[in-house]
């Protein structure tokens, strides 16, 4: 309670102090008062304010579906309050669309970068707002600019290269050049850190702070509590659509912010007993694999599942996991190696033959592979079981036993809204997740494929997700976990393994490393090398 | 088997044969081009089937009551632009679903040019001859072996042809509007945070493509002959959109695929002419299939290879 | 009961094409205006004509069998997930097979002869549409090319046939006839009109699809492809097969409806025989909204508007503008969100 309460304490100093001064936000780069959006069904905003001084790096902080996007894509014009006003260096200003916010030398970078991936980082830079010599573009002009813009920030790219063949931190590095280009002053980064290993995340940070110094105001979110006590001088704290406490970075702590960014003291891991691992299930050799463009993403993996234990393969995103997991399931071809599971070579068989000799899978991306979303769920639950005895006599449906099962799992996982005839669509992430979860474990399989299961859910779903997994741990299925979330795979997994441009670089257990060893290795340091020179 | 040898030798040294595939490439190249503008935007555009259909309408109506064929290309560009125009809104404002909505602008180009054939000319099938633009005669040069019987006496509409795609080539890859498009076709979201507007690009691509296809039409009535006949467009539309998708959606590899379609069909009418083949009046109907099986065969072979706009075919939908 | 009936009209299924309808009839009257005819009197012709007198009833039902067909073909392929625009061809062929094997049929009693004949053009038509589905499948290439593409070469081969290897005496391009055993009895004959059997073939087909749509295994995989082909591919639905499938199931129906026109209607293959029915078949799946049920009764609209536009042209009105209605439904439902938008109520209902 006086959690809740507590936070407030600190808005209402500043607001009076700002009162004192009538209004007078001119130390302020972005003021935003009482911001009021609604979505269908959903107050993302509700009275929100947000102080930012000019020349600070600012925390926007909160769980997912807190609202800090939303607030942020109003800054910058993506979509309009319902109410509200928004000043710019005290002055009070309508930002309608991105270009009123380009002009109000607003800049952001989103989560998932506003890029154009077959065009080259010149074109992506100046879209928009390009040099030109008569009716031609001159990109000459462009490419000077660029090269003088990534010396003076310390941002290395090369400007003819093709997006899509640039790998994710020099897109990062992209984004906030294409920023600068505009002349931005107030920078918006969302959740930047996502994507980095904990070096790059370094690497971002020196940026962040080299921004600072040249008199740029740097609005930060994330829902990384070390980062924010690492790089900002002031934080905003979001839960459910409001703000739930400002503060100075150096007057909090980890807890505290914790604290106000869930309402309650946090469980930081998931209570398990020691694990009774069983016999090897599943195993895969020298496994290489291909991604969509032909290039080699998984570059001969070794590793193997037991009965009753979660192995999990930590890694930042984009290193081989999505294609190691749809290889395992049988939904991308094996160019090389096997697949073994439950003694058999199944390296190239269907996913029906696989799903039919007990294998599960949790797929990374929900809407793309794990739901039909104009389905009803009662059609969702039998999704990959379809055509088995339970659901079907050879070409016909048994609507009946579709039904009762399914509503029983909606029961049981306590899927709401609790009815099975609504559409997939229809239902919020973590009750598609459920349902997800529900029906793969609902068939009873030996061994799990589980990739990012609680990507964007919020700490409740999160909670009852994890507890899931080491139940059926605990009833000897073997499980494969990827997961782009450290706390995740230090919390859940049994042995964790690090992945790195397609490769293993090491495997530990979590009672037995730290983040750094971890960090390291996702960075692309192999474990023998590190253990090394450690001795 | 010899007189099939001598057949093929005498097309390819007729210089009839080189002025027929200009002739038949041009349509095409209008056509096809029509189709980049659009799909490197991001919409995807079968209309140019229909949109060519209404342009070669429009191009006899314009001529048949003005008695000026150019004002007969002006009546076809206008209302090639509005059919492409009403594309545009379905598949840009409401974000309709673009192969259907082009599918309902192919019936209503063959209604509407079907119901006012009857209305305006008296007739069902054909209309009136009409004054048709007038072709470039290059004089002297005409008299030259070989080329001047290839180039002497072409079309306007065949200059303007290849000179729109030099044109395009430019916009699309050394203007600002050119970047604007490709990146709308390809990351509208993207071209949409840095203050693009995506709809008006998207706009401009639709009825760019209304415009060319709207040319390709006029050619077919009133760049030669000066006459339209009910459904005269004859799948050249779609066979645009397979020389568009072996270009790989760029103006120049548009050009060269309807020119190799062109000239296909051009071997085609040279060879069934050829007497000492002593040909049965139906095996017409076996190569009139061949440009259609050679579609066929391109597409099927060669999509893989091309890669389309990443955003092509999707609506833009605004929060 | 009154919430009920409410919440049925308010549909979305229901509706967008009866709003389509009714919009394209109405620019249809403004068009007549505009030429300087009665769009009352143009309308009460085309009603006239469509159910005025038994004959142009039975007219009206024989119209309707083939486009129930092509609706069923082009809404079947929608609900795969693929847009079938080779109906014609697909239908040419199948009529065509149907009439070289219905003509040597003679020596066949009607109980073989008729089933077999079917069954040769629901096959034609199926092999033709799974080229498409195979190209689509192994090759990438878009069906709505491939398929168009098909009917140009379909009638080129039709063409071919019969002016050569398959002409029936007397230099004209049409087939010889089929046998009497091959063809379906006539239920009510009227004048120079008769109904046959055929309409029992095509409604027994409505009842067969709504089935494999909703009961069956396959019609679970063919939804599931259609509507998200990554989750079927996780599911363990093979999207190769079910696409090649679908392609086939919904040829089948196309080439069963150039069967129809052979066995019941013209007894031997002749040019003319197709017509735009394929075209028809999207405006029919449109309005209908793939659902079969609904295919039969927009069906019914279609054949009642083409029926009845025969006498709207003695009318002085051309039946080409049901062309111009038929693009005009077809772009409404493309862009339903227009029709939504013109729904002023519906607004309040969301709200709710």
């Amino acid at each position: 309670m006086v959690g809740e309460i507590f936070p407030y304490l600190f808005v209402f100093e500043r607001m009076v102090f700002v009162e004192k001064g009538k209004k007078d936000y001119s130390d302020y780069a972005v003021v935003m008062e009482q911001i009021v959006k609604k979505f269908p069904g959903v107050l993302a905003n509700d009275h929100v304010d947000l102080f930012v001084k000019r020349g600070e790096i600012h925390a926007l902080v909160g769980e997912n579906g807190a609202g800090k996007t939303t607030l942020m894509s109003q800054l910058y014009g993506l979509i309009n309050p319902n109410s509200g006003k928004i000043y710019i260096n005290g002055v009070e200003t309508k930002i309608k669309n991105p270009n009123d916010a380009i002009t109000a030398k607003i800049g952001m970078v989103h989560q998932h970068f506003m890029l154009v991936d077959r065009l080259s980082v010149v074109e992506n830079v100046v879209l928009g707002m390009e040099p030109s010599r008569g009716p031609f573009f001159a990109i000459d002009k462009a490419r000077d600019q660029i090269k003088k813009l990534s010396k003076r920030f310390g941002l290395y790219v090369e400007p003819n290269a093709i997006i899509e063949d640039l790998p994710v931190g020099s897109q990062q590095r992209v984004e906030i050049i294409k920023v600068l280009y505009r002349g931005a002053e107030i920078l918006v980064l969302d959740e930047p850190t996502a994507v980095l290993t904990p070096q790059e995340t370094e690497e971002l940070f020196k940026i962040l702070r080299t921004l600072k110094s040249q008199g740029k105001t740097i609005i930060f979110i994330t829902h990384k509590l070390h980062e924010i006590m690492a790089v900002t001088d002031s934080v905003t704290v979001m839960r459910l659509g409001k703000v739930t406490g400002i503060v100075k970075t150096s007057e909090t702590n980890s807890r505290e912010l914790a604290r106000m960014m869930v309402g309650r003291d946090v469980l930081l891991r998931v209570e398990k007993d020691k694990a009774k691992v069983g016999t090897e299930i599943f195993k895969v050799e020298d496994l290489h694999v291909k991604e969509n463009r032909g290039i080699e993403a998984v570059k001969g993996v070794n590793l193997s599942v037991r009965r009753g234990e979660i192995v999990g393969v930590a890694g930042v995103a984009g290193n081989g996991q999505t294609e190691l997991v749809e290889a395992i399931t049988g939904l991308r071809k094996v160019e090389e190696g096997h697949v073994i599971f439950k003694k058999t070579n199944i390296t190239n068989i269907s996913p029906k033959r696989r799903r039919e000799m007990g294998m599960g899978h949790i797929p990374e991306d929900r809407l793309k592979h794990g739901l039909v979303t104009s389905f009803p769920l009662y059609y969702n639950f039998i999704l990959g079981r379809h055509d088995s005895p339970q659901f079907c006599d050879g070409s016909f449906l048994k609507m009946p036993e579709i039904k009762r099962s399914s509503e029983e799992l909606v029961k049981r996982f306590d899927v709401r809204p609790p009815s099975i005839d609504i559409l997939g669509a229809n239902l919020s992430g973590g009750n598609q997740q459920k349902v997800i979860i529900a029906r793969e474990f609902s068939f009873n399989p030996d061994f799990m494929a589980v990739a990012q299961p609680t990507r964007g859910l919020d700490i409740g779903a999160i909670e009852f997700i994890h507890k899931t997994i080491i139940s059926m741990r605990d009833k000897g299925v073997g499980i494969l976990l990827v997961s782009m979330e450290l706390e995740e795979i230090f919390s859940l997994s049994d042995r964790i393994l690090v992945m790195y441009e397609g490769q293993i670089m090491g495997e530990v257990t979590p009672d037995a490393t730290s983040t750094e060893e971890i960090g390291l290795m996702m960075a692309g340091h192999r474990l023998e090398d590190l253990r090394a020179q450690e001795a | 088997m010899n007189a099939w040898i001598q057949a093929i030798i005498n097309v390819f040294i007729n210089p009839i044969f080189y002025k027929s595939t200009l002739n038949q490439s041009t349509p095409l190249i209008f056509a096809a081009l029509g189709g980049v503008y659009s799909e490197t935007t991001g919409v995807v555009n079968i209309a140019l089937e229909g949109i060519m259909l209404i342009g070669a309408f429009g191009g006899v109506v314009g001529s048949y009551f003005t008695g000026n064929p150019w004002y007969g290309l002006a009546v076809a560009l206008l209302l090639g632009v509005s059919m492409a125009a009403l594309h545009a809104w379905a598949s840009i404002r409401y974000s309709g679903d673009q192969i259907i909505s082009g599918a309902a602008i192919i019936l209503l180009a063959q209604g509407i040019t079907g119901f006012s054939l009857v209305e305006l000319f008296g007739k069902p099938g054909s209309t009136d001859l009409v004054r048709s633009i007038p072709l470039v005669n290059l004089g002297s040069f005409e008299k030259t072996p070989f080329f001047g019987k290839i180039f002497g006496s072409l079309s306007p509409l065949v200059y303007i042809a290849f000179a729109s795609v030099i044109f395009s080539w430019y916009l699309i890859y050394k203007t600002k509007l050119g970047l604007r498009m490709r990146s709308v076709g390809n990351n509208p979201e993207a071209a949409d945070t840095l203050g693009i507007n995506v709809y008006n690009i998207r706009y401009f691509g639709v009825l760019m493509s209304g415009i060319l296809a709207a040319c390709g039409g006029a050619f077919l009535s009133i760049g030669e002959l000066g006459q339209f006949t009910e459904n005269m467009s004859n799948g050249r539309g779609f066979i645009a959109l397979a020389a568009m998708i072996i270009g790989n959606w760029s103006p120049t590899g548009a050009m060269w695929a309807a020119i190799l379609f062109g000239a296909a069909s051009a071997f085609n009418d040279q060879l069934q002419s050829q007497g000492i083949l002593h040909l049965a009046t139906n095996t017409q109907y076996l190569f009139g299939m061949i440009p259609y099986i050679i579609t066929l065969i391109v597409v099927g072979g060669l999509v893989g290879k091309s890669r389309a706009p990443s955003a092509d075919g999707i609506p833009y939908i605004k929060d | 009961m009154v919430s009920r009936l409410k919440k049925f009209y308010m549909n979305d299924k229901i509706i967008v094409p009866v709003i389509a309808v009714v919009v394209s009839l109405f620019i249809a009257a403004i068009v007549m205006l505009l030429i300087g005819k009665n769009p009352f009197i143009a309308y009460g012709a085309l009603i006239y004509g469509a159910f005025g007198t038994e004959g142009a009833l039975i007219n009206n039902i024989m119209k309707a069998t083939p486009l129930i067909l092509t609706g069923l073909a082009v809404g079947f392929g929608f609900r795969a997930g693929l847009f079938n625009i080779g109906a014609n061809g697909q239908l040419i062929i199948g009529a065509l097979l149907a009439t070289y094997v219905g003509a040597h049929m003679s020596t066949f009693p009607f109980y073989l002869s008729i089933p077999l004949t079917l069954a040769v053009g629901m096959v034609g038509g199926a092999l033709w549409a799974a080229i498409a589905g195979w190209l689509k499948v192994a090759r990438g290439a878009h069906e709505v090319i491939t398929t168009i593409m098909l009917n140009y070469v379909a009638v080129f081969i039709a063409n071919f046939v019969v002016n050569g290897p398959f002409q029936a005496p007397g230099g004209v391009p049409k087939s010889p006839e089929i046998a009497y055993s091959a063809r379906f009895p006539d239920l009510l004959t009227t004048g120079a009109t008769w109904l046959s059997a055929g309409i029992f073939v095509a409604l027994a087909a409505v009842a067969v699809v709504y089935v494999i749509i909703e009961k069956t295994k396959t019609g679970y995989e063919v939804k599931a492809v259609g509507l998200n082909p990554y989750a079927a591919e996780y599911g363990g639905i093979s999207i190769s097969k079910n696409t090649i499938l679908a392609m086939a199931i919904s040829g089948a129906l196309a080439g069963l409806a150039g069967t129809m026109q052979v066995m019941g209607v013209y007894y031997r293959y002749l040019g003319s025989l197709g017509g735009g029915m394929g075209f028809d078949g999207i405006t029919i799946a449109l309005i209908g909204q793939n659902d079969p049920i609904g295919i039969a009764f927009a069906a019914f609209l279609i054949s009642s508007i083409r029926t009845g536009s025969n006498q709207m042209q003695i009318a002085g009105v051309s039946k080409n503008i049901v062309i111009i209605i038929q693009g005009i439904i077809i772009f409404l439902v493309a862009a339903n969100r227009l029709v939504k938008s013109l729904m002023f109520w519906k607004k309040g209902a969301e709200e709710a």
